[in-house]
């Protein structure tokens, strides 16, 4: 019985920080080092895209945007520029509309094909459908950028954040962080800066 | 013919003083325009300059909200800043509404916003590009997005990056100690 009182603390303890991690990873979404799961989600030209899809790609840059804020809207000519980079050494861009258009009708199925027409878009336009997958990234805010690594584990996340240092300048922009992932990943070397944060709109719910 | 002349030349004067006339009237609009055109000086700052604003140690509760015009949870959330503002003003508490607009909107969106909503509030603009720098050390838990709020006073400090009501605004600067 003794024994079994001085467990009580043991439990209490085990129990309280299993709760917490377990709520903690759920709030966050996923972390550098964690592994993607897939989606299926569909593109403007109504075909659903999957990453499984993309059976020569070596990883992914992964981009929340969407047509109405202006911070999305100022990387666009960047998100280009990076698929045309980069989808040829095996890192296309994907990107992905979390937004409720019912909330923002700015950002409709309708309004994202006429937006990737009108910018010549070279990649996949995806509507996250319900708003299912944007939490399990736990990205908050367009424009949020991951780079995803195909291992032989699943798809790693490698890198969480801005595309570089001055999102309403791109005259201005000294540090090309996302870039720098991309370019230490093909390379295999160690990505030096792996999270780093910018301004962007709040995803509507 | 001397008739004909003589009609050409009064024709002449007529339309030339009809020139002018419009012209002077069109010089009077153009002066009354800029007369009624914003007179707001926007203070501007990098964080370097803005960091005051977050660190100041009298005896007033400070609310620093981050909002921009294109930013449509901000703006709703506004009148409620405003309305703290209003209300709290006498009690030690001032609102600051921090702008992150893009400086080429100051002119044709930002003074014409202050003015349309006749904001009380004091409003500063942060214009600083290095975001990866200021953001953290605004707070480390934000990730970015607006609508962001701090409260604080001398003794505690709370971050918050959700949109707020009323209510919730005023319990919040009712509970900081």
């Amino acid at each position: 019985m003794k024994k079994l009182v001085k467990l009580i603390p043991v439990m209490v303890f085990v129990f309280f920080a299993s709760a917490f991690t377990n709520s903690a990873s759920l709030d966050d979404g996923y972390d550098v080092g964690d592994i993607i799961e897939d989606f299926k989600l569909k593109n403007i030209n109504g075909d659903f895209v999957s990453l499984a899809d993309y059976k020569d790609a070596k990883g992914f840059i992964i981009t929340f945007t969407c047509n109405t804020c202006p911070y999305a809207i100022a990387y666009e000519d960047r998100i280009i520029a990076l698929d045309k980079k980069y989808a040829s050494k095996g890192y296309p861009v994907i990107a992905i509309n979390p937004n409720n258009p019912n909330t923002k009708p700015g950002d409709s199925f309708e309004a994202m094909q006429q937006r990737a027409k009108e910018k010549g878009f070279t990649f996949p336009y995806l509507v996250d459908e319900g708003q299912k997958v944007y939490p399990k990234f736990g990205a908050t805010k367009t424009p949020h950028n991951y780079v995803v690594k195909k291992t032989k584990k699943g798809m790693v996340v490698k890198y969480i954040g801005a595309i570089d240092d001055s999102s309403r300048n791109p005259d201005a922009v000294q540090e090309t962080y996302l870039e720098d992932a991309v370019d230490a990943l093909i390379d295999g070397k160690e990505i030096k800066l792996k999270k780093t944060k910018a301004i962007g709109c709040s995803i509507k719910v | 013919m001397k008739l004909k002349l003589f009609l050409v030349i009064l024709f002449l004067t007529f339309s030339c003083k009809d020139k002018t006339t419009s012209k002077v009237v069109a010089n009077i609009e153009t002066v009354e325009e800029k007369a009624v055109e914003p007179k707001i000086d926007l203070e501007v700052y990098d964080f370097e300059g803005f960091k005051k604003f977050l660190n100041k140690t009298d005896e007033k509760t400070y609310v620093i909200n981050f909002w921009a015009t294109w930013c449509g949870p901000c703006v709703k959330e506004l009148p409620y800043f405003e309305k703290l503002n209003a209300e709290y003003k006498d009690k030690d508490v001032e609102v600051i509404l921090v702008s992150l607009d893009f400086p080429h909107v100051y002119e044709s969106k930002l003074k014409p916003f202050i003015q349309k909503k006749n904001l009380k509030s004091r409003v500063v603009v942060l214009d600083d590009d290095n975001e990866n720098k200021w953001i953290n050390e605004i707070d480390t838990s934000w990730s970015g997005s607006i609508p962001a709020t701090i409260l604080y006073n001398k003794n505690e400090r709370k971050f918050f990056e959700k949109s707020f009501t009323y209510e919730e605004l005023e319990q919040e600067v009712k509970q900081l100690k």
